[in-house]
């Protein structure tokens, strides 16, 4: 008794920063969408950035707190509720036991992410929790949140500052959040020299649209179809979180979390990483434009929003251990 | 004597694949040379366990390899980039002496059931390329075959290559389920789905062997660089397997 789930939402998955090391043996790395706003939570409750959290969607589940903890919420704002009341995203809450937690509506961004302070007592397996639908495993049984599911808190330990309160809020909040911008950088890709003039032009100056059939796997967009100077054909080889692949039919396709291990299309570029969030947030119907940078830059912006995140968990676990002692 | 080749660095191209990873590529085709390079290049980076290294994938004749930013951050200098530093690891690595054969590591022989009941589309083929089912068969346990890669789901593993009698191109109407065991063949490659899944490949027959099962810790049967032989068993042999 911790956690359960009283109503599921349209997809809720226990994910990491993902799992490493077995790409050759064609499983993928999968974890959060979002990865700058999965690491937040965990950032913001002092806990290690890699922890896992649950990333949910619209419509989103109803959680059941049987006990007490203390809870983040980032990512997208589906406006979160405790027993009916308001709460903020991007700061810690301390939430009393048998407290609901519930989504109102979406107000911006597709994937939410719910770091609780306690560890969850979910499957491990090769090195990472975060669930690979496909395989039917890690995460919680290797498949989505369902209704009654129960999630364990594994460490014991227990607190009560809220007496007859369903929830506080702890004195600190996200300094830097994501800002929902439409502009994704990229830098070329490999195969990007297989573009005509005029597709290249296309490609950097039109406005780009999330198509509907998107998901986890990938995000699809329509816009202006790009043409190659001749047709040739590409051996699988490997792609990434980000890739950007241009398929027969000219539209566009961008690799997400659960991308496969190879592909065969051209990679015609790949997002930078420090905007994968953005891109992960965007909702069917949203319009991004591409904008160049240089591989350099990329790897900066990338490494500066690491760096704020471990700023930012140093700087909470400082607090979060005051908290403690103060009690 | 298997053939001996050398790694010689002017050969391949190396260049960036997105923000966190370098793709080595040692050309656009299928050959089982280059694909013997890759997989050596690979347990060369393995036995020399960099700790900035997340992941390294070997594909028919590239290498992608992932790193670390942030474990990198103690080496990096204003004047070069996360990227330049992971180069220039590579590049000591492929200046060594590298000589590699083609001999595989691993001989490996699956039972395969060719009977209709799972073979699909061996019908198909088989007006389409006019071959009796048996000679279809024939054709395609007679050769040992060469896993290049694994890729598209845990363990598929992809192999080659088929007699050009019965290589077929992918269905044009891929299907929507294809079980688990199935063996399929698509253009000169020959492939076994390791889980039900979507697919397009043409279906001749199934193996009661299970390529991938997450509870044991080597969770994917067949690895980049095995030798496969298929051997055609009963619909009675399949049931009892």
């Amino acid at each position: 008794m911790s956690l359960q789930i009283i109503k599921s939402g349209l997809l809720d998955t226990i994910q990491d920063q993902g799992r490493y090391g077995y790409q050759h043996l064609g499983i993928n790395p999968g974890g959060a969408m979002d990865r700058f706003s999965s690491q937040s939570g965990n950032a913001l409750l002092g806990k290690y950035l890699n922890s896992p959290v649950i990333e949910m969607h619209f419509p989103s589940p109803v959680i059941l707190f049987e006990k007490e903890t203390i809870i983040c919420i980032t990512g997208a704002d589906f406006s979160p509720t405790i027993n009916n009341k308001s709460i903020p995203v991007n700061q810690p809450i301390a939430i009393n036991k048998n407290t609901r937690l519930h989504f109102e509506k979406k107000l911006s961004g597709a994937c939410c992410y719910l770091a609780v302070l306690h560890d969850l007592d979910i499957d491990e397996w090769l090195d990472s929790y975060s669930t690979n639908l496909v395989a039917g495993t890690g995460g919680f049984n290797g498949r989505a949140l369902k209704k009654r599911d129960v999630l364990n808190f594994k460490n014991n330990f227990e607190y009560k500052f809220l007496e007859e309160k369903d929830f506080a809020l702890l004195p600190w909040r996200a300094t830097e959040s994501l800002s929902l911008k439409k502009e994704v950088r990229f830098i070329k890709g490999n195969e990007w020299d297989w573009l005509t003039v005029e597709a290249i032009q296309k490609f950097t100056e039109s406005n780009y649209k999330v198509s509907n059939n998107s998901n986890r796997m990938g995000y699809r967009l329509q816009g202006n179809p790009l043409q190659v100077k001749e047709d040739r054909q590409l051996i699988s080889s490997g792609v990434t979180f980000g890739t950007i692949q241009l398929l027969p039919d000219g539209q566009l396709i961008v690799l997400m979390a659960d991308h496969q291990t190879t592909g065969g299309y051209p990679r015609i570029a790949h997002v930078i990483s420090a905007d994968l969030p953005l891109l992960a947030q965007c909702n069917a119907g949203d319009e991004i434009k591409f904008v160049e940078v240089e591989h350099a830059v990329a790897e900066q912006l990338f490494i500066e929003q690491q760096r704020d995140l471990l700023h930012m968990q140093t700087a909470s676990k400082f607090k979060m251990e005051n908290l403690f002692n103060a009690m | 004597m298997p053939y001996i080749h050398k790694m010689n660095p002017d050969e391949l191209t190396i260049s960036p694949l997105g923000d966190t990873a370098l793709i080595i590529n040692f050309g656009n085709k299928i050959d089982e040379i280059l694909n013997s390079k890759v997989l050596h290049l690979y347990d060369e980076l393995k036995k020399h366990a960099l700790p900035f290294i997340k992941d390294i994938v070997p594909a028919y004749s590239s290498l992608v390899i992932f790193y670390d930013l942030l474990i990198l951050e103690n080496k990096k200098s204003v004047n070069r980039s996360y990227m330049e530093i992971v180069l220039a690891y590579l590049k000591k690595i492929l200046a060594e002496d590298i000589k590699i054969s083609v001999l595989s590591s691993r001989k490996i022989k699956i039972p395969v059931c060719y009977s209709e009941k799972y073979a699909l589309d061996i019908k198909d083929i088989s007006k389409e390329r006019k071959l009796s089912p048996q000679q279809i068969i024939s054709l395609h346990t007679a050769k040992k075959y060469r896993v290049y890669m694994i890729g598209f789901l845990p363990g598929f593993a992809y192999m080659g290559e088929v007699d050009e009698q019965i290589a077929m191109p992918r269905k044009a109407q891929p299907r929507t389920h294809v079980e688990a065991g199935s063996v399929g063949i698509a253009g000169r490659q020959t492939g076994i789905y390791p889980l039900d899944s979507p697919g397009g490949w043409q279906i001749i027959g199934k193996t009661p062997l299970k390529l991938f099962n997450k509870e044991k810790d080597e969770p994917v049967l067949l690895q980049p660089g095995d030798e496969i032989e298929f051997y055609s068993i009963t619909e009675d042999e399949f049931t009892n397997y």
